[in-house]
């Protein structure tokens, strides 16, 4: 089994030769190294990504968009995502973003993950029907669980999600009210001193 | 009295970093301390009678455990070679995780000994291999054959019966990596497993010594005596590659400093000296003389710099013993200063490392924060602007952003990763092929670019439009902001000058770890030697913490 310090170096050199800069072959070492820590498969998709660069033109999309669409070219999955990092704290005030047609979206896919991270919410990613709920950059929730390389990701949509509770508000109340059983009720005795400063804590 | 941290653009020049010596926050004696309550076991020792066979060693404690397994091999001489390009070796050595089964014995045989070409496993933490200084075994072994114990003066020259070529940990050829084990209390210190590997190693090579000479003349033969095994350690050679390291993992390399230049603002600041504390930094001073004199190198560059070191030190000894009262106030401060004005940077930096010593209370909490999480520092925050790096690289690189690069001498090397050996490798770029394939491992040259683009750029502007057209550039973006943090993390020299003197690099790593008697071997290759002097396995429960300056060499 190869390690992933391994994974991230070998990555990070691959995409240096593969004619990125330094900087962002650092990127995708990392980037590499999180898909195959979290099972989903980095090495395959990237690899097949080289091979097909060799012969193949993408487009280097720069600045972003509400939607992102280029009828000629597929996009480049890493310049895509690097730029997407590098631009989330303003894209986030667009609250959903459309690209057509990235090349091998799983190489996407970290970018948007610790994109997650940075504006401090959850991000849904939806490549054409595989569905990625990613979580602050600590774990991806997926419909998407085979290892298949995806060459092309036709419509990717970016959903920046709203920090709110996943449960209703009885729920918690419900729960809350349990969890008060591990309370002990005051009397005046342990009012007055059992929190320290007495039951007037003003000079 | 607050005294401020040395200034990392003085303390971070390659001349002064390549002065650094070992020190109570070295990693081999961090090892020690925290191993010392292990229990430690020879697991199994079969050999035959030249010597060569299997051997494993534990440390345990609870339900940890640590199991270096040892494979020698018979080598013919002319297949031994301490040069990176050797494929074969005297012994081959990993250290598993726990106590390995017969399958992972048999597995382990199979890879250990072809090191970087064989695969490892998750259940290995560390992997080396050594060879021996055949002189000096061979000797040891025909003088206990005799029923002699070998001749001291020959053991002092050389230090040690083997020296390893490499250790390797932390994932390289499928190792386990670090995530797996980081939350172990007992390795919150850097190198620690790498520490482990080299001590019981050491050990091995005591055992197989008395054995080989028992061997070879049953009834005569005697044991090596426990006080020579005691000053003798493991020697090591160690080329370029270790060099890039500490330009890869700046904050690591931050922590490492910080924790230095901590402990001596910490002692400066010390407003009355204990007497024992003064004592014991007297008494180590003058022992550890010893150590310098006995210091054999054949490099000129070195034996300079041994020479100018003894110099100083007679100097402040002599300035100790007759003008000195350790009764002043903040008197290691003023010890300080003294050899700032008095001593070159040999002598400050020794001094340095042996003020600590008397202060258990200030370096022991130092040792446990000298590691990193690099991973936190690497997103670059986007939303910072041009001006604001333009600050930091102005405060944190100002002799740097001084260099002119359009001449040929500061543009003369170039940092390349070897395709034979996958080892970092330095080269002149007028002369030689490759420099189209070089490592980002040029920072000055980079961060000099940096500040160029961005004096041409709009003040305002954010780090992602910035990058959007300047990309090439987005390595040292990157390490500029982990620098703003991280006051120690970049080395203040240029890296790929004519002038560089690679040995300095690895010597400052050589000293975190412990190292003793650097002997440069050319600019870029030194020998060193490591745990000369120190406690044998049996006597780590109560041993003396400064063992380093007891060294019978």
């Amino acid at each position: 089994m190869k390690s992933l310090s391994e994974i991230d170096m070998v990555s990070k050199r691959a995409s240096r030769a593969a004619g990125f800069d330094w900087g962002i072959a650092e990127e995708v070492g990392k980037n590499t190294r999180m898909l195959e820590l979290l099972g989903i498969s980095g090495i395959k998709n990237l690899n097949y990504y080289f091979k097909i660069r060799y012969g193949k033109k993408f487009e280097s999309i720069k600045l972003l968009s509400k939607e992102n669409k280029k009828t000629q070219l597929e996009y480049c999955p890493i310049i895509a995502g690097v730029n997407f990092l590098d631009q989330v704290r303003s894209l986030e005030n667009l609250n959903e973003i459309k690209f057509h047609n990235i090349a091998f979206p799983i190489l996407f896919l970290p970018f948007i993950s610790r994109a997650s991270k940075i504006v401090g919410k959850k991000i849904l990613l939806k490549i054409d029907n595989k569905e990625f709920l990613l979580n602050y950059n600590k774990s991806i929730y997926s419909n998407f669980l085979n290892d298949e390389i995806i060459t092309i990701g036709n419509i990717i949509v970016i959903k920046f999600l709203d920090n709110i509770d996943s449960f209703r508000e009885n729920e918690w109340k419900e729960l809350y009210k349990l969890s008060e059983n591990t309370f002990v009720e005051e009397n005046d005795s342990l009012k007055q001193g059992a929190a320290g400063a007495g039951l007037n804590d003003n000079d | 009295m607050k005294v401020e941290l040395r200034d990392p653009n003085i303390v971070m020049k390659l001349s002064k970093l390549g002065s650094f010596h070992q020190s109570k926050l070295s990693f081999l004696r961090s090892f020690l301390k925290e191993f010392k309550d292990w229990e430690y076991k020879r697991d199994l020792f079969e050999l035959n009678t030249l010597g060569f066979g299997t051997a494993i060693y534990s440390f345990k404690k609870n339900n940890r455990v640590y199991s270096l397994i040892c494979f020698a091999n018979q080598l013919d001489k002319n297949e031994r070679s301490d040069r990176v390009i050797a494929t074969k070796w005297d012994a081959a050595f990993t250290l598993h995780d726990g106590v390995p089964s017969k399958q992972d014995i048999e597995r382990l045989r199979n890879e250990v000994p072809k090191q970087e070409v064989g695969r490892l496993s998750y259940k290995e933490l560390a992997l080396s291999r050594a060879n021996k200084s055949v002189r000096v075994f061979n000797h040891v072994v025909d003088s206990l054959s005799e029923g002699k114990q070998p001749d001291i003066s020959l053991l002092s020259n050389v230090g040690y019966l083997y020296r390893t070529t490499a250790v390797y940990g932390s994932g390289k050829f499928g190792l386990a990596d670090r995530f797996r084990i980081k939350d172990r209390e007992e390795i919150y210190g850097p190198f620690r497993l790498e520490m482990m590997l080299v001590y019981l190693v050491r050990q091995f090579t005591f055992d197989q010594v008395n054995y080989v000479a028992k061997n070879k003349n049953p009834k005569k033969a005697v044991s090596l005596d426990p006080e020579i095994c005691r000053s003798l350690g493991i020697g090591n050679s160690t080329g370029l590659g270790m060099a890039p390291f500490i330009v890869n993992h700046p904050t690591l390399l931050n922590n490492w400093i910080l924790a230095r230049e901590t402990a001596l603002k910490e002692i400066r600041e010390i407003e009355k000296i204990e007497k024992k504390d003064s004592d014991l930094f007297t008494a180590y001073l003058k022992k550890s003389i010893k150590n310098i004199t006995s210091w054999n190198t054949d490099s000129e560059y070195q034996q300079k710099k041994i020479k100018s070191l003894l110099k100083d030190l007679n100097n402040f000894i002599s300035f100790i013993d007759k003008d000195f009262n350790f009764s002043n106030e903040f008197a290691f401060n003023e010890i300080y200063l003294w050899l700032e004005n008095n001593s070159g940077d040999e002598c400050i930096e020794y001094i340095v490392s042996m003020m600590m010593e008397p202060y258990d209370k200030i370096i022991n909490p130092l040792i446990k924060k000298m590691s990193s999480e690099e991973d936190r520092y690497f997103d670059i925050p986007t939303n910072r602007t041009v001006i604001e790096l333009k600050d930091i690289l102005e405060s944190k690189y100002k002799k740097i952003l001084k260099i002119d690069f359009s001449k040929s001498e500061n543009n003369q090397n170039f940092w390349f990763i070897s395709k034979n050996k996958e080892e970092p490798r330095l080269a002149d770029r007028f002369k030689e092929k490759g420099s189209d394939l070089e490592q980002p491992l040029a920072i000055a040259r980079d961060i000099k670019k940096l500040y160029e683009t961005l004096s041409i750029s709009k003040n305002s502007c954010t780090m992602d439009k910035f990058l959007l057209e300047n990309n090439h550039l987005r390595h040292v973006v990157r390490r500029a902001f982990i620098v703003e943090k991280f006051p120690y993390s970049e080395i203040q020299d240029n890296t790929i000058s004519k002038s560089i003197v690679p040995i300095d690099m690895l010597r400052l790593k050589l000293s975190f770890f412990g190292a003793l008697k650097f002997d440069p071997r050319s600019n870029k290759w030194l020998r060193i030697c490591m745990f000369q002097g120190a406690p044998l396995p049996e006597q780590l429960e109560n041993f003396d913490d400064g063992w380093v300056y007891n060294s019978l060499n």
